[in-house]
């Protein structure tokens, strides 16, 4: 009889912190870099369809406030394109809080023109001159005798470090270039002017926008999978220690088959060679 | 209860709402000031305000926001060049010459577009007026000074216009009466009698606007093209300054120096909005009008 009690107690007990735990899992709140946005927002839709009892919340913002906001303790997942500062490291250490990377997405960096631009392809280096401001006219990498807008993003975001990174390699960006705050806004810009040259991740790629050959390689998911597409990176989702509850069940459906083929929709490059994988394009 | 009791608690309710917005603003500067000013320890206030390079992100970085600075204050100039023969025009038709069905209609429409998003306007100056002035005056680009002060000075005639206009409805009906007494036509009326009157409303209509045109920030982030370079003609790209509080603030480690310096850019904006506020307050009281004018 007592073992009954104990037994009922036990459940109870167990019971009301396992919703307990369901409870704090069936919200989750995920925030951070734009450039994940469309994989977070197809991932769980999807996700959210099977699992009717979990509410997920996704907002932008950026990288770096994904970050913020993992230290602070306000969303359950970072997502971000870059690696984790060392900075936040420390800060996030001195919270208590120990980020964990999952990649779940990789992107590729595609150097884009006008589409009536007759440049078809430009080396790292060229890349690299044009936007420290050393080449200014198209004639000088063999297209029309133009000047040439450079347009990056701002210095802070994801997309920009990552073209620090593979491009840039410390040196400057020239202070003429136009800093745009989105990607959104960068396409806007390069499809409306035959001057500028500017790079969006590979999921930004549309018809009013021709993308460039890097050292004569084509993006594409297969030259981005294969590292052969030199300005690749990859994607992540930063959780608070390993991911439990419903959170790691996320993370997982974002790394399974089903969720890499929305990345693939969504216009990036999936982790693994999904079968039937089709174009990169949107 | 007593009625004097009931009067005194009253008092204090009311005087406590009064003071949460003064508590609000205060606790913003305050962490404004507080997140902001650490930056000083690592960049000098000279170096910080008249440096040429602003590479935050950089090893090492480089915080110089003149070029920032600058990019403010041109589309500013421009912007209130523009808005305020514009807005205090506007404010003339409305309150003078304007039949009472036309002045009502003026007056919504004006409102209205007061009450426009400014991410709206901001789009409608990055995919219509940029494309737009690109192709006309066959330029590199159309996300320009030019691009950014229209719009900013779309954003502040409403302002202007709806502050002067108070300023000249509150010129004393005698003045007008005593001016056509004397043969004066409507146009000298205006011109030498109600415009010379309302004159100190108006200065603080086009301070206020100016205040309104250099906090933006929506506007600018989108259609000034964002270069934090020092421009060379009308129709370069510029970096203002809410545009790079806006632009980097998202991405920035939190009170990384970055992060610090972007509040000391608030910080920076602050005073100048503060500065605009001032001289709005001192020319109305300077120049203002006694007797039966007063406003």
């Amino acid at each position: 009889m007592l073992n009954i009690f104990k037994k009922t107690v036990f459940a109870i007990v167990a019971f009301a912190l396992m919703s307990g735990v369901t409870f704090a899992g069936s919200s989750i709140v995920i925030k951070g870099s734009t450039t994940v946005l469309p994989i977070a927002q197809g991932t769980l839709e999807a996700f959210m369809k099977k699992n009717t009892d979990v509410q997920i919340s996704l907002s932008g913002g950026g990288s770096g406030e994904g970050m913020k906001a993992l230290i602070d303790k306000t969303a359950d997942i970072a997502t971000s394109s870059r690696e984790i500062k060392k900075e936040e490291v420390e800060l996030a250490k001195a919270k208590g809080v120990s980020p964990v990377a999952h990649v779940v997405a990789n992107d590729a960096i595609v150097p884009v023109v006008h589409p009536k631009n007759k440049v078809k392809n430009l080396t790292i280096d060229q890349l690299s001159q044009i936007y420290q401001g050393k080449i200014t006219n198209w004639k000088e990498v063999g297209g029309d005798d133009l000047k040439i807008v450079v347009i990056s993003r701002d210095s802070s975001s994801g997309t920009f470090e990552s073209w620090d990174h593979f491009v840039m390699k410390k040196a400057k960006v020239a202070p003429q270039a136009q800093m745009l705050a989105s990607s959104g806004a960068v396409v806007t810009a390069v499809a409306k002017n035959r001057y500028a040259i500017a790079y969006v991740g590979i999921g930004y790629l549309n018809k009013s926008l021709r993308p460039l050959q890097v050292n004569g390689v084509t993006a594409s998911a297969k030259t981005a999978l294969s590292k052969e597409y030199p300005l690749s990176r990859e994607l992540y989702m930063y959780t608070d220690g390993e991911a439990t509850g419903d959170t790691a069940k996320y993370v997982a459906f974002v790394k399974s088959a089903e969720g890499q083929k929305i990345v693939v929709k969504e216009g990036f490059v999936p982790l693994m060679d999904v079968k039937k994988a089709g174009k990169s394009k949107k | 209860m007593t009625r004097q009791a009931k009067e005194i608690i009253i008092k204090y309710i009311f005087f406590v709402f009064s003071l949460v917005s003064v508590v609000v603003l205060g606790l913003i500067v305050f962490s404004l000031f507080r997140e902001g000013l650490p930056v000083f320890g690592k960049v000098s206030l000279k170096d910080f305000i008249f440096g040429m390079e602003w590479y935050p992100t950089y090893d090492p970085p480089s915080f110089g926001i003149f070029p920032l600075i600058v990019g403010s204050f041109i589309v500013t100039l421009i912007a209130i060049l523009i808005a305020v023969p514009l807005g205090v025009l506007t404010a003339i038709y409305i309150s003078e010459i304007a039949p009472q069905n036309i002045k009502a209609i003026l007056k919504s429409v004006i409102e209205l577009l007061a009450g426009l998003p400014s991410v709206v306007l901001g789009f409608f100056g990055m995919v219509i007026v940029a494309p737009w002035l690109q192709e006309t005056f066959d330029l590199p680009t159309g996300l320009n000074i030019i691009n950014a002060s229209v719009i900013l000075a779309i954003m502040a005639i409403p302002t202007i216009s709806s502050i002067s206009e108070d300023a000249l409805y509150a010129v004393p009906q005698e003045f007008k009466e005593a001016s056509y007494a004397l043969g004066a036509t409507k146009y000298e009326t205006i011109a030498r009698v109600i415009l010379p009157a309302a004159l100190s409303g108006i200065s603080t209509a086009v301070m206020l606007g100016m205040a309104r045109a250099i906090g933006e920030t929506m506007v600018v982030l989108m259609v000034a093209g964002g270069a934090a370079a020092i421009p060379e003609s009308l129709f370069d790209s510029v970096r203002p300054m809410p545009a790079s509080i806006a632009a980097e603030m998202g991405e920035t480690p939190f009170r990384s120096l970055h992060y610090q310096a972007l509040f000391a850019i608030g910080i920076v904006l602050f005073c100048l909005t503060l500065t605009f506020n001032l001289i709005a307050d001192y020319v109305s009281h300077k120049f203002r009008q006694v007797g039966s004018g007063t406003l």
